[in-house]
């Protein structure tokens, strides 16, 4: 699968295309063909690694923003009038733990975890669930035949599986029935040099409570931040290694 | 035994009489029915030039976003020359049979063609195929466009230059 993605397609087409190495291309003795650079994304590399820092102890309400932010952005949940708990996609939720002992309380939401080790591709028959060069965990809906064997072996309990027919979806965000779909770290905006829509909309109300960074990049704000706090994974037993940090859980 | 036999020639040349009529009537019924008409799909909203000549996208437009949407997923390459939202931007009209003619949307221009030919693919159970307002353009065009523009002629000559017989013969229209 891989192979066949990666190979080039040496077809004379992609002299005409633009993007190539050379600015100049000859097609023919005395004929050539002059190419302009494109304003072209990617690929995407191993040398970052995208991740995410939540600061548990930040005030209830903000997650409720972040939530509503990837409602908005990428065109999931429904009002509740139409809500149907039980099957609707969720994305991100707000997750309130409590320790029995203390009676200490906390709240934190809980998305696709972004593994370095994604038991969700392991399992995947057909190569739909896979994790990009640079850490970020999606589901190519295109091939997806909606076995939900991912479902199962997420150990975050977080994809979600399209039970009803879909209309008005994003641009940017396909969505169809008989897929499973996850948060995508919004990779549509990080593509483009720009934050996720929960870390922005939290920017914007003065909440630094989602940080996202290159966790690979030791000058990056979440390197840092990674390096001085005490931060945990959920269920870091397991071994997937996730790219999303928590501090005060 | 002489009638017999001339029985039996009649017998034989009714037979023939009969069938020849029945084929010759069915042979008949769709030259009378005509041919299914040709698809008219709707011209572009904007724009006169896509970012192929009309013949090599009518020959390979679904190479083309096959080829780049596994670019776009697995590798993160975008804003190249190929793309979805592109197609929306330029060619989603509107039309009386979807929404009321609220919104544009690519259907009118594609279903033409691949109802014609029945092509059972359907983009649009997915992606969403109408403009939505108050985003802004869904996808700029690509920084090369005003280039390939003005080299649209030399372009051209070399499609049909480097043209290698389509395996898929005569292509519509």
């Amino acid at each position: 699968m891989t192979k066949t993605l990666n190979t080039v397609d040496s077809t004379r087409r992609n002299l005409l295309k633009g993007g190539a190495a050379a600015a100049v291309v000859t097609l023919a003795p005395g004929v050539t063909l002059q190419t302009v650079h494109a304003a072209v994304t990617g690929p995407a590399t191993s040398a970052k690694r995208w991740g995410m820092l939540i600061d548990a102890n930040a005030p209830e309400g903000v997650w409720d923003l972040a939530v509503d932010a990837c409602k908005a952005e990428q065109g999931w949940g429904k009002d509740e009038k139409d809500a149907n708990p039980a099957t609707d996609p969720q994305w991100i939720r707000k997750v309130t733990i409590k320790d029995p002992k203390t009676g200490a309380k906390a709240n934190l939401p809980v998305m696709c975890q972004h593994c370095a080790n994604p038991p969700c591709v392991d399992v995947c028959p057909t190569g739909a669930s896979m994790k990009r060069a640079d850490g970020i965990v999606l589901v190519d809906k295109h091939i997806c035949i909606g076995c939900r064997y991912c479902m199962m072996a997420c150990p975050y309990a977080c994809r979600s599986f399209v039970h009803e027919d879909m209309h008005g979806q994003r641009p940017h965000m396909p969505r169809g029935k008989g897929t499973v779909e996850a948060c995508t770290m919004c990779v549509h905006r990080v593509d483009m040099g720009q934050k996720p829509a929960c870390v922005e909309a939290l920017n914007k109300a003065g909440s630094n409570a989602i940080m996202f960074g290159d966790l690979n990049d030791q000058n990056s704000d979440i390197s840092r931040a990674v390096s001085k706090y005490v931060t945990q994974r959920i269920r870091a037993d397991l071994g997937v290694e996730p790219g999303v940090h928590y501090r005060g859980i | 035994m002489r009638s017999a036999s001339r029985i039996l020639s009649l017998t034989i040349l009714g037979f023939v009489l009969v069938a020849f009529g029945i084929g010759s009537g069915l042979l008949a019924a769709p030259a009378q029915a005509g041919e299914v008409p040709l698809p008219k799909p709707a011209k572009a909203f904007k724009g006169e030039q896509c970012v192929e000549p009309v013949s090599v996208m009518r020959r390979n437009h679904y190479e083309f976003l096959k080829h780049q949407r596994d670019e776009t997923l697995r590798e993160g390459i975008r804003g190249k020359k190929y793309s979805l939202n592109q197609c929306i931007d330029c060619h989603a009209v509107t039309s009386p049979d979807v929404a009321g003619g609220k919104v544009r949307t690519l259907k009118p221009f594609c279903s033409e063609c691949h109802s014609y030919a029945a092509v059972s693919i359907d983009c649009f159970q997915c992606h969403n195929g109408a403009v939505q307002p108050g985003i802004g353009p869904q996808a700029a065009l690509p920084a090369d466009h005003d280039q390939m523009v003005k080299d649209k002629a030399l372009i051209a000559t070399l499609e049909n230059h480097l043209a290698v017989p389509s395996k898929h013969g005569g292509s519509a229209q």
